[in-house]
């Protein structure tokens, strides 16, 4: 699988992301934001980090940068593309993906390991989950609440577009188990042709036991499989 | 343009001494215009010329061992680690702008400390920090401190590069005048290190980065006086961070050196385009001639002045190699950031300045800088009268604790004591993915990976350190004990230490008690460093933490770093196995001075502190490496604040996920239970190991001549010790992890 990891100026989950798909067999190169051309790959990934600052909104301006045309083109013609953190924000600014990412209820950044439980195990990004499992993934976000209108969340839910939600070691969805808020315990969501994944949590820091975790493994399994 | 004329009163009003002064007019053979008296002014600040501190930092060990540049050579120290790697680190302090405007005064502390470690084209790998403030029952405190995570979370948290250790104490000395040391650590290859300098007759000199404007416009020399009632007005006095800018230079930079196009580099901290210039152009032996009609600015009027002194962030002065300053564009255009050619590098060493047509300023750069004509002074000492009082108190008239349990709690409940993870978690602690031991246990520990993304199997751990009580007590040893501890938090992770930069924050050195306590600490550092064989890197020195009430107590902040050589010796602090058997390595006295039970308990900060045996330590420290190398130690944590109970307790819970009890039997011996389970005697630790290897350890630290005490079992859900406490978990945990939170969710 070639895979491109893209980098906008203030990106600093990139090397992880790119290191991390490599760790999974994947050829994964570097697309500057600015050259704004994506032939030849075949999963876009949007790392984490503060594009642009995050000035003004998270993810507000990068929507804007030249690459984000490739990546609608890649994503319309069905191909993957993975969010995570400031990528998910991206996509949702970027409208590839419904609701928008709110500061964290405490209004705090918040960084630790928590728990997730995937909701849906067919799509192309969980379908190497077992099922029952609560996979362990860390956080570090500052604006990471989802949020959606009444309605949109009534579809998220009825099209199984929810994929992971926050829950407890056991799996369980807990508000003390919800760490900033999120509507419905909201982790990450998928677009309903089920091709655009964005999520909050970072897979690519759970990918060796020497880091605490290898749950994030799962997620990357799941594309190649 | 105006400038005012130049007198002695605006030279005193500059914080020049009236000797100062007329140094100046003898270097330059006449009177100094408005522009250059700045230019000296800030050159010869405390901050800038360690004047009143260098012939103290000379006696500290300053090279050898495995250091590639001896300490003040460089921006920042340079450690071999083997495999053409390097690591590089240094700690700084941001203590006043940190009072007047808590969340910019941190935030471009990390920028600035972050700084000075890529322009030695290293990438930075891990932050650390080093926090005092006043006790958390005062809301301006309360206010200091959350605005000063705030400040280094939004800052490093940006930048992308991890927080994983650090430490945070709160002591009355600190009210109104906190202390904000932040270090950072970089990993380079050594064959693409850069150099702060400046040579070859007609290179290009670049100004890179954000635009130059009038903030921090004296910031050096606000650094450098005691805190007072107009402290408030000098807000304006600190700069305003601005992390994604930081970013795009880091990332520049780095492309930059790696090009190979660059003959020197500097960023710009305190004093600005001052300082670089005259810096680098004096380690090169060279001049530049300057024109600053060329530096992008943010406002219009600026002076030459405002120019000169301003210390707008995320700035950089780089002398591209002739013919590559196209290259240079390109790079920073890549990164949307400016970038002005406004000079070059001359051979007459002279900085020849600039302005609207006319010179408004030449200054042999060798004359402002430390090591060149930058004044030295041996400051008058004298020991204060409290030192000798406090040291004859007799502990026997203290009058017995009733309840163990209850001074348990108490010592246990401490802000020094419970767990920091309100703050570190607002810090992102695993961008990088490299963070192998989180924070919360003895010292943070980062995998190393080569510039280019290979596995190499070596971690750096560190740590920062300082028991400024114990400094207050005892100067010398205090001191000793901040490196020895530090090393100790290292070693228990399975780390050589390595070596150490420092962080000297003491009060007004005008002043001979302070003079004193100065003196004796650096002496005491260097004694330790010199035992442990980690020489000093370097540091930063900052004088005047004084408000009107009072001076801190003196915090000689230690950041030591050590290498992991093997993954597989990674330790934790915590328990990790029901049946684990629990040993106590060293020896533990009736030494309750200084102690955070005599503070908590009794309200007293008074006594000698803990005895130290350098060599003993040494050893224990290496004996302890030894068997963790040999996989019989499956964890180990240093005891320190609180004493043998409060580690204990910590073993069990630090692991919050997965806590394990412990029952545990010592022997008080004629000790009172209580000094014997909140004595502070330094080098100990806690270890499990598995029954397997009782043997071998009781064997080899027989064999070395070194107390090792059995203690008892991990298991159950409480901790036991003797009959004297008996708690639950459960207990231990929400004291530890709830308290620090609550008490900042307080309002009013």
């Amino acid at each position: 699988m070639k895979s491109a990891v893209i980098v906008f100026p203030g990106s600093n989950c990139d090397h992880d992301m790119l290191r991390a798909l490599t760790l999974m067999g994947h050829r994964a190169e570097f697309v500057w934001h600015k050259t704004g051309n994506l032939s030849g790959y075949d999963l876009a990934a949007l790392p984490g980090g503060f594009s642009y600052g995050d000035y003004l909104r998270a993810g507000a301006i990068a929507r804007f940068s030249a690459i984000m045309k490739a990546v609608a083109d890649f994503a319309a013609k069905g191909k993957p593309v993975l969010g995570v953190c400031n990528g998910f924000q991206v996509l949702t600014e970027a409208g590839l993906l419904p609701g928008a990412l709110l500061r964290n209820q405490n209004l705090r950044f918040i960084c630790r390991p928590v728990y997730l439980r995937a909701e849906n195990l067919r799509t192309r990004f969980t379908q190497a989950i077992p099922p029952g499992t609560a996979l362990k993934i860390p956080i570090a976000h500052g604006e990471g609440r989802f949020h959606i209108d009444p309605q949109g969340l009534k579809q998220l839910q009825d099209r199984e577009q929810i994929v992971f939600r926050y829950a407890n070691a056991r799996g369980e969805t807990d508000p003390g188990a919800n760490p900033n808020g999120s509507l419905d315990h909201i982790a990450g969501i998928i677009n309903r042709e089920g091709n655009v994944l964005g999520m909050m949590p970072h897979p690519e820091r759970a990918m060796e036991a020497i880091l605490g975790s290898e749950d994030g493994r799962r997620i990357f399994e799941s594309l190649v499989a | 343009m105006h400038q005012p004329p130049v007198t002695l009163t605006l030279a005193l009003q500059h914080g020049l001494s009236e000797e100062e002064f007329e140094r100046i007019q003898k270097i330059l053979g006449r009177t100094p215009n408005f522009t250059e008296l700045g230019i000296f002014s800030v050159m010869w600040s405390e901050h800038c010329s360690y004047k009143n501190s260098i012939a103290e930092l000379k006696k500290l060990p300053r090279s050898g061992g495995r250091l590639l540049v001896s300490a003040g050579e460089e921006n920042a120290g340079l450690v071999d680690i083997g495999g053409g790697l390097a690591v590089c680190f240094k700690i700084e302090s941001h203590n006043h702008p940190s009072a007047v405007e808590p969340y910019q005064g941190a935030a471009t502390g990390v920028g600035g400390i972050m700084r000075d470690i890529f322009t030695m084209g290293a990438r930075p790998i891990a932050a650390l920090n080093s926090l005092r403030f006043g006790r958390l029952e005062n809301a301006r405190n309360r206010y200091l401190f959350d605005g000063v995570v705030r400040g280094i979370a939004d800052y490093g948290n940006c930048l992308g590069v991890p927080t994983v250790a650090g430490e945070v104490y709160f002591e009355d000395c600190y009210d109104g005048n906190p202390l904000v040391n932040a270090m950072t650590v970089g990993i380079v290859a050594q064959r693409q290190t850069a150099s702060a300098i400046a040579k070859g007759d007609g290179n290009p000199v670049f100004i890179i980065g954000s635009r130059t404007g009038r903030d921090g416009i004296h910031g050096a020399t606000f650094a450098s006086e005691e805190l007072s009632e107009d402290s408030e007005a000098k807000r304006p006095n600190v700069q305003v961070g601005d992390p994604f800018a930081e970013k795009l230079l880091l990332e520049a930079t780095l492309e930059m050196i790696q090009a190979g196009i660059l003959v020197g580099i500097q960023d710009m901290g305190a004093a600005g385009i001052t300082c670089s210039t005259t810096e680098m152009s004096a380690k090169g032996g060279s001049g530049m001639i300057i024109d600053l009609d060329k530096v992008p600015v943010r406002e219009e009027g600026m002076s030459a002045y405002e120019i000169m002194l301003s210390e707008s962030q995320e700035r950089m002065l780089a002398v591209v190699k002739k013919g590559c300053e196209a290259e240079a564009r390109a790079i920073c255009d890549k990164w949307d950031l400016l970038c002005a050619e406004i000079g070059r590098v001359i051979a007459e060493p002279l900085l020849k300045v600039f302005y609207r047509g006319e010179q408004v300023a030449e200054i042999p750069p060798h004359e402002c800088v430390l090591g060149g004509g930058a004044p030295v002074y041996h400051r008058e000492y004298r020991k204060p009268a409290y030192i000798d009082e406090a040291q004859r108190f007799d502990f026997s008239t203290l009058p017995a604790v009733e309840n163990l349990q209850t001074a348990f709690l108490k010592v246990f409940s401490s802000p020094n004591v419970v767990s920091k993870h309100w703050v570190y978690e607002q810090y992102d602690t695993q961008v990088q993915a490299n963070t192998t031991l989180l924070p919360g246990g003895d010292a943070a520990v980062v995998r190393i990976l080569t510039p280019d993304g290979k596995d190499t199997n070596k971690a750096i751990a560190a740590k920062t350190d300082c028991n400024g009580r114990y400094v207050y007590l005892n100067p010398r040893r205090g001191a000793q004990i901040a490196v020895v501890e530090s090393a100790r938090n290292v070693v228990a992770t399975g780390a050589q230490p390595l070596a150490v930069t420092n962080c000297l924050n003491f009060g007004n050195p005008y002043k001979p008690e302070m003079f004193y306590l100065f003196r004796e600490a650096v002496a005491g550092m260097g004694e330790a460093c010199r035992a442990l064989e980690t020489p000093v890197t370097g540091g930063n020195v900052s004088f005047y933490n004084e408000s009107p009430e009072n001076a801190v107590y003196p915090t000689p902040t230690i950041g030591m770093v050590g290498l992991v050589e093997d993954l597989a010796h990674l330790t934790p602090a915590y328990f990790r196995q029901e049946g684990d058997l629990i040993y106590l390595v060293g020896e533990t006295k009736a030494e309750i001075g200084g102690s955070e039970f005599l503070k908590e308990y009794y309200g007293l900060v008074t006594g000698d502190i803990p005895s130290l045996d350098l060599e003993l330590e040494k050893k224990t420290q290496q004996a302890l490496l030894a068997a963790i190398r040999r996989g019989w130690i499956r964890s180990a944590h240093d005891v320190s604040d609180g004493g043998l109970a409060a580690a204990l307790a910590e073993c069990c819970i630090i692991n919050r996920e997965k806590p394990s009890g412990a029952t545990v039997k010592v022997d008080f011996g004629a000790m009172r239970p209580e000094w014997f389970l909140f004595s502070e005697s330094q080098s100990r630790f806690i270890v499990s190991v598995s029954a397997e290897h009782r043997k071998g350890l009781e064997t080899f630290f027989k064999s070395q001549l070194l107390p090792l005490t059995y203690l008892g079992a991990v298991g159950g859900k409480r901790l036991k010790i003797n009959e004297v406490l008996d708690l639950p978990l459960e207990k231990l945990s929400e004291i530890y992890f709830e308290t620090m939170g609550r008490m900042m969710e307080t309002e009013a």
